[in-house]
């Protein structure tokens, strides 16, 4: 069923199908039962698992090459700054910067975000500046935003989506104009799995003047990323969505943002000299990296990098397109089940209610077959509010996941309807 | 189904999660108060009317799952008639009755409620039982703001 639905996709590349039972035993967590059954993992939306590979080399840092960074003049700290800068390098190709320096390791896509709105927001918007968000952004990607307004009076709009939950790119457009600065959109919606139109968000805000910054926290698991071909000034996501530790996210800047941008945060590693007249800042991206930063945790995520590369993003992304096409239809089907987000465009996510049974209720008896989704309002309150709901369940697939699992899945909401069906 | 599920959603939780009673706004009430789970951001509104410190009339308002429905519709009947003191004792025993593992309660004349001893078994699920008592608290303080379970 997988296979077939793999080379019926049209990205399919004809190369050797993806065999997601293979790469799944490279993750231990899935040797253990949940409750005495299997672990169907429908998580990976909120944090993937970790393969292997990731787990080894955080060990071997800690084992083998772990100093701190950037001013031993030891072979330990050489070697690891050599790992860390490495782990940097790794995400540039990941999203082929243009250089290395691009990239600024956070300890997530949220600090990533809350470090350009706190640096260029506050140097370069004022009063009456436009941002312009989308209705189906993750709290990380409204709250910085407002906090800048706050200090700042620059002015949120935001551009509406479908019933389907498109991106609805004629409304955008209207709310660009001379006042818009910045646009702060997401790549890949956490509650909707819609795809947004990258390409022609950029191109309408450039024309506008307005720099435009992706959060893909979302779209980096699944999707192949080349910030130079999509021309986005800011683009952010973070490592443990993407099969890597937790406490490391990436923000890339533009150079000549980055550059003009004044530093985040204060503290070693960011400074050139001190006095305590003056400072002078690190060049970039050190200007942005005060402090000691998660060191095992950038490798670690340059495992991850690793390991997604060899097994081939697209591929990944053809098995996951399958299994969400197979899922969407399985679960579609049941009488009980309203589906929200049903755009064309869609990356590894299915949100849905059941009728008559609570979301949470829902999630807890799945839990007790070995499945784990998320039920909640998935961090997107004024999404919930727009398709008037409270919460919604969602199942969000990763690599490892199987059309078996959305069988599971089928099962175990016929579960819950029956026992609290009316 | 497991047993742990059977006892968690027993009959009486479904029946008053289906048809919750006291459900709606209380014209004659004098106290309210909102309650918010921002963990899931399942809210809700008690509604009191209080009378020389006993609960003449209560009833409520909200969405969520099947355990905090059934909680906020049996609380309310549980509490109609009693002195806002002995509504609280009422919460402290019912708080421990979800939390606490060894718990061998006396819910003496409480007894109804004891369907929610499953709950202790879900963690994670422990904040839908008490919402509504932690609203209901708040009613009785007359706390005008909104209260939530991560306060």
């Amino acid at each position: 069923m997988a296979l077939k639905a793999v080379a019926d996709h049209d990205d399919a590349p004809p190369a050797r199908p993806f065999d997601a039972r293979r790469a799944r035993d490279d993750f231990p967590i899935f040797k253990q039962k949940i409750y005495g059954n299997p672990l169907v993992f429908l998580d990976s939306a909120a944090s993937a698992q970790k393969p292997r590979a990731v787990i080894d080399a955080v060990r071997h840092c800690y084992e083998r090459e772990y100093a701190n960074i950037h001013r031993g003049v030891y072979y330990l700290s050489e070697r690891a700054t050599a790992a860390f800068e490495d782990a940097r390098k790794k995400v540039q190709r990941f999203l082929n910067a243009r250089e290395a320096r691009e990239i600024v390791f956070t300890r997530s896509a949220t600090e990533a975000i809350n470090l350009v709105a706190a640096t260029y927001g506050r140097a370069f918007l004022g009063e009456g500046d436009e941002i312009v968000l989308s209705h189906m952004e993750h709290h990380s990607n409204i709250v910085p935003w407002q906090l800048l307004r706050d200090q700042t009076a620059v002015v949120l709009r935001v551009a509406p989506i479908s019933d389907a939950g498109e991106f609805l790119l004629d409304e955008y457009e209207k709310l660009l104009g001379p006042r818009t600065k910045l646009v702060a959109i997401t790549h890949v919606s956490n509650a909707l799995g819609t795809v947004t139109p990258v390409r022609d968000i950029v191109r309408l805000a450039h024309e506008h003047g307005a720099k435009v910054l992706f959060d893909g926290s979302q779209a980096a698991p699944h999707l192949n990323i080349d910030v130079q071909e999509l021309d986005c000034d800011f683009y952010v996501f973070t490592g443990h969505k993407v099969y890597g530790p937790t406490g490391i996210g990436v923000l890339y800047g533009k150079a000549e943002h980055l550059e003009a941008m004044p530093p985040y945060q204060g503290g070693g590693e960011m400074i050139h000299s001190v006095t305590f007249e003056n400072t002078d800042y690190a060049v970039i991206p050190h200007k942005f990296e005060a402090g000691t930063p998660h060191i095992a945790g950038a490798i670690g995520l340059g495992a991850a990098i690793d390991y997604l590369t060899a097994l081939g993003l697209e591929r990944i992304g053809a098995h996951e397109h399958a299994v969400l096409d197979y899922a969407t239809q399985r679960i579609g089907e049941i009488n009980s089940v309203r589906l929200f987000g049903t755009a064309p465009d869609k990356a590894s996510i299915l949100s849905f209610t059941v009728e008559g049974v609570h979301p949470h209720d829902v999630g807890t008896v799945l839990d007790r077959s070995g499945i784990a989704v998320r039920a909640g309002h998935h961090c997107a309150q004024p999404l919930m509010h727009r398709f008037g709901v409270s919460a919604m369940v969602r199942a969000s697939f990763g690599l490892y996941n199987t059309v078996e699992d959305a069988d599971a899945l089928a099962a175990g909401i016929a579960k819950a309807t029956g026992f609290f069906g009316r | 189904m497991s047993d742990a599920l059977r006892e968690l959603y027993q009959e009486v939780i479904l029946d008053h999660s289906r048809q919750p009673r006291n459900f709606g706004p209380c014209d004659a009430a004098n106290r309210t108060a909102r309650g918010n789970n921002p963990l899931c951001g399942d809210r809700m509104v008690i509604y009191l009317m209080v009378e020389n410190g006993v609960v003449k009339d209560a009833s409520f308002e909200g969405n969520g799952c099947a355990i905090s429905m059934a909680s906020a519709s049996l609380m309310t009947e549980m509490i109609k008639g009693r002195t806002a003191d002995e509504a609280r004792t009422m919460f402290e025993r019912f708080r421990r009755l979800v939390t606490d593992d060894d718990a061998d309660i006396d819910m003496g004349e409480l007894d109804k409620l004891n369907v929610f001893a499953g709950v202790r078994e879900f963690p994670v699920r422990v904040k839908c039982a008490t919402l509504a008592w932690h609203t209901l608290a708040a009613a009785l303080d007359g706390k005008g703001e909104e209260i939530s379970t991560e306060d």
